[in-house]
């Protein structure tokens, strides 16, 4: 066998190639890479990237269409029998029997991977340790918590003591607390000497890796570690502060400024990255008010990103532009276009929502935010009609959705999780039937949707089956189909998961120009920056609303000497442990 | 223990798949519930003997003949009789469903009788609605009839009454009880659904729910992976295959003359065949709901209808005789035939076997060719 010599690499690819079908664009695009032991190194992109073909690849569960792969120095494909007892390797859901409990899925891949005797016993003890699942050995796995699911998984990945650990997004469906233990675990393991890959569409948890791959449509766009790549940005970064003017409009019209590449909401500020080092964009033509000023801010992994990928342009919405300004009845309350009183919903036993009220006024950007199965979509859910309260009441614009759900979803727009579209009609099949749902129809219709498809660049795709849109393409069909009847109130759950940074901007640039012609906006995320946005936030926890302000009330809220500059994420942990602890005291009481 | 590694993930993989057997409450259904409820449906419930059809007879004829012949139709057990006033009081009864046909005697039967053989003729008028009981009372007043006229030639002295035509049916043959062939055949398609039905869903769920692509990532081989799916199912398939000829035998009272070796044999060979049919649409389709309409449409309607429980085969076109040849469910519906009723036959199970045989090799064969050890 011809084995090339050794780089000191535990993992070298050169030259992968991997296409699934002719006519389709390659998966991965001629990808050189090493990964070398002892590190973590994190393999970030958006969905289509190309991260979990790789994995696949490096797992030997895919054949290289081209180029060569090695791991430890032999060929995963051919050689896999030698390599599997080396190679932990965590698919997405993790790979775990939901109707088996802890134990025995510890058992199964224990007594698959040839892991027995006082080896057995051993590996058993820590690993229930390291996950602290032993109170839960008796438990089916799929009653587990999302967090619980993923230190079990990667506990039956690590039997048998591999020595390269391939996690195909372990932090998705998982909350920030239990990413940040799975995050401690992690790290423990390559100090150990594994090497290990972790692929994540979330730049924020690249950032803690030691090694980071940016990835984008089949190749590495950038590589090294994460303080290298944000120190190539280091004074590229800037707050715009003191901002008199609204931040939406500042937003817009800095994004214009031909020295800034990118622009997003920061609580109270606009953040921005320019274009080269010292070239200032003009604060005057932002009119960002006479106290504005410019402070630089430490760089992020997402900047890198978005530079690389060439950033983004232009902060006027097309959408906004056809959409007229919204004129409410003199009966409505421009204070309470929304409003949630004393929402609750049970389930049998369990109360998913709990007393959970608000208010939304008129062209806000009011954030749900909350770990997983905290009770934000059952509360999101129950606003746009989709469930009915046990218990008090939902408003849309005075209207109770018990009573009139019909008359008060012909003002609200909804876009679902997943985008919700019918994959095998046509893009114009799609806005064609949505315009139709909602009673549009004849010269009215076409115009509608003749607009729309100028606003958002579908006009190329009209005959194209949604299901080959691109994830971005098809964001933007949801979001069109969602519009078409110009609501006064949108709905948006989770709107932007697994779309790159860039697309997400633009679909922001949308929502934005939006709430600026006066449409009130309800969002649910769970991405951190994306909470930014939002003017005011309700923090979701156990069905409870545990705290409601706006991105900056709520890092306020967890300032404390150590912590001077708390981030988003930094408060909704702060936040959530709070929680905890208040209702570990009243139930010791 | 000291087992070698392939064995202890052989055993591991079907200690695994027992587990989720068991604790799957749909799987205990098709596998313990199903049988049960699906015998006593076909072997109660549906009924191919027409026992006392409900005819209306209208005698316009007060002659002696005439009269003698609705006594013969009255006394079999075929028919209840009921004698009407007029032909369309009789007519409208049978419009509303109160009857399956109505027999006309007219009023120069007696007298077209005496005259000789042949001259006589009945009308006979049937429910048309519902064909197979239509051709039933057919037959049953032409079968009534000609017995008659056997008896009365006898009576005459006569062995062979001349220009008689005497046609034998099958049908008309009221010791046959269906329920001995319909057993049998709804063993088979409770086995089908059993084999190819479960079987369907276990790899497609392996894939959809991503467990098959962290068992590829381990060092399991794609025999253990095609073993330790048809091991547990087999157990499952023969415990179901004893409660159905429990059953049978003890519940229903069928008789059974073969061999417990021979029913063992051809069924394990019959699972063998039909697990593997599963298996295949199963590694193919790797959508559960795709591999569970698969399913039905290959397995379960051909052991409906192309095994000879419901249509006899002899009387399909060649195109689907040949076809019936691939399906499993026909060879174990005629073994379980002659076990039952019968016994040992080699030339029956003999031949049974060596199709189970070849249709387990193709099976499994194609599924072990379709496994793959990689995704793509």
């Amino acid at each position: 066998m011809n084995i090339p010599p050794s780089t000191g690499a535990a993992l070298e690819v050169r030259g992968l190639v991997k296409t699934f079908a002719p006519g389709l664009p390659p998966a991965l695009d001629h990808l050189t890479t090493s990964f070398h032991a002892g590190t973590i190194t994190g393999l970030v992109g958006p969905d289509g990237a190309g991260k979990t073909t790789l994995l696949r690849t490096l797992a030997g569960l895919l054949q290289p269409t081209e180029g060569s792969v090695r791991v430890l120095d032999m060929d995963p494909f051919t050689q896999g029998d030698f390599l599997r007892d080396q190679v932990g390797y965590m698919p997405q859901k993790f790979g775990l029997y939901e109707d088996l409990s802890v134990l025995e899925n510890l058992v199964l891949y224990a007594d698959l991977r040839n892991v027995t005797g006082e080896d057995r016993e051993r590996s058993f003890k820590q690993m229930l340790a390291f996950t602290d699942l032993a109170r839960f050995t008796d438990r089916l796995a799929g009653k587990l918590s999302g967090g619980m699911k993923q230190k079990l998984g990667l506990a039956c990945t690590l039997l048998g003591s591999p020595r390269v650990l391939l996690l195909d997004e372990p932090g998705v469906g998982v909350d920030p607390i239990s990413r940040r233990e799975l995050w401690r675990m992690v790290r423990g393991l390559a100090s150990e000497g594994l090497t290990i890959l972790w692929s994540t569409a979330y730049l924020d948890e690249a950032e803690l890796c030691d090694d980071v791959r940016l990835m984008n449509k089949g190749n590495i766009i950038a590589s090294g570690t994460p303080k290298e790549l944000m120190d190539q940005m280091r004074g590229r970064c800037l707050h715009v502060a003191n901002l008199k003017a609204q931040r939406r409009e500042v937003l817009r019209k800095a994004l214009h400024d031909p020295e800034v590449v990118d622009g997003v909401i920061q609580g109270a500020n606009v953040r921005v990255v320019i274009r080269e080092v010292g070239r200032f964009p003009d604060l005057a033509a932002m009119e960002a008010g006479p106290d504005a000023v410019l402070v630089e801010v430490d760089p992020r992994l997402e900047d890198a990103f978005i530079s690389r990928l060439g950033g983004v342009h232009g902060g006027d919405s097309a959408l906004a532009a056809v959409t007229k300004p919204v004129e409410l009845p003199a009966s409505i309350d421009p204070e309470a276009v929304i409003e949630a009183r004393g929402l609750t919903k049970r389930f049998g036993e369990f109360t998913a929502t709990d007393h959970v009220s608000f208010k939304v006024s008129k062209g806000e950007i009011f954030g749900l935010l909350g770990p997983n199965g905290a009770g934000k979509s059952t509360t999101f859910k129950m606003k746009c009609g989709l469930l009915k309260p046990t218990e008090g009441q939902a408003l849309v614009m005075g209207l109770d959705l018990k009573f009139s759900p019909s008359e008060a979803r012909q003002r609200l727009g909804y876009m679902a999780q997943k985008f919700s579209l019918y994959l095998g009609l046509t893009v114009e099949q799609n806005l064609v039937f949505f315009s139709g749902i909602y009673g549009l129809d004849g010269q009215q219709q076409k115009e509608k949707i003749h607009e729309l498809v100028e606003a958002f660049g579908l006009r190329p795709f009209l005959q194209t089956k949604t299901v080959d849109l691109a994830l971005g393409f098809k964001q933007r069909l949801a979001l069109a189909c969602a519009v078409m009847h110009e609501p006064q109130i949108l709905f948006l759950d989770e709107p932007t998961s697994g779309v790159d940074p860039v697309t997400r901007r633009e679909f922001w640039t949308h929502i934005n120009g939006l709430a600026q012609k006066g449409v009130t906006i309800m969002v649910t995320t769970h991405f951190m920056d994306e909470a930014e946005y939002c003017d005011r936030i309700a923090l979701i926890y156990r069905g409870k609303r545990i705290a409601m302000g706006t991105p900056d009330d709520l890092k306020g809220m967890v300032v404390t000497p150590d912590c001077s500059n708390p981030t988003m994420e930094d408060a909704f942990i702060e936040l959530v442990l709070r929680a905890d602890r208040e209702r570990e005291a009243k139930v010791s009481q | 223990m000291n087992l070698s590694p392939s064995l202890r993930r052989l055993l591991a993989l079907c200690r695994k798949e027992s587990y989720q057997i068991v604790r799957d409450p749909s799987s205990i259904l098709v596998a313990f519930i199903l049988p049960v409820v699906f015998l006593f449906v076909m072997g109660y419930a549906i009924n191919l003997d027409a026992d006392h059809v409900r005819i209306g007879v209208l005698r316009e004829d007060a002659g002696p003949a005439a009269v003698r012949f609705e006594q013969v139709l009255s006394a079999s057990k075929a028919f209840e009789v009921h004698s009407g006033p007029s032909r369309e009081a009789l007519v409208k009864q049978m419009a509303r469903g109160n009857l399956r046909g109505v027999v006309v005697i007219p009023n120069d039967f007696s007298i077209r009788m005496a005259q000789g053989q042949g001259k006589a003729s009945l009308q006979v008028l049937a429910d048309g609605s519902e064909p197979n009981t239509a051709a039933f009372v057919g037959n049953y007043v032409q079968g009534a009839w000609e017995s008659w006229q056997q008896s009365l030639a006898r009576d005459q002295g006569r062995t062979q009454p001349p220009g008689l035509e005497v046609r034998t049916r099958s049908w008309f043959n009221p010791s046959a009880i269906s329920r001995n062939f319909l057993v049998p055949g709804s063993i088979s398609v409770v086995m089908t659904i059993i084999g190819a039905l479960l079987t369907s869903l276990v790899v497609a769920r392996e894939w959809e729910r991503g467990t098959m692509e962290a068992l590829l990532a381990t060092p399991v081989t794609r025999t253990e992976l095609l073993v330790s799916k048809i091991i547990p199912y087999y157990g499952l398939g023969m415990i179901a295959m004893v409660i159905c000829m429990l059953v049978a035998v003890f519940v229903m009272g069928m008789p059974f003359r073969g061999s417990l070796f021979v029913l063992f044999g051809v069924s394990t060979l019959f699972l063998g065949s039909t697990l593997g049919l599963g298996l295949f649409l199963s590694t193919v389709m790797r959508s559960q709901f795709n591999a569970a309409l698969a399913a039905l449409t290959a397995g379960f309607l051909p052991a409906l209808m192309l095994s000879g429980f419901v249509f006899e085969i002899s009387s399909m076109p060649m195109p689907i005789r040949v076809i019936t040849r691939f399906i499993s469910a026909r060879y174990l519906s005629s073994s379980l035939q002659t076990l039952f009723q019968v016994g040992n036959l080699g030339s029956v199970q003999g031949y049974a076997s060596i199709w189970l045989i070849a249709l387990t090799v193709f099976w499994i064969g194609l599924t072990a060719l379709k496994t793959r050890r990689t995704l793509d």
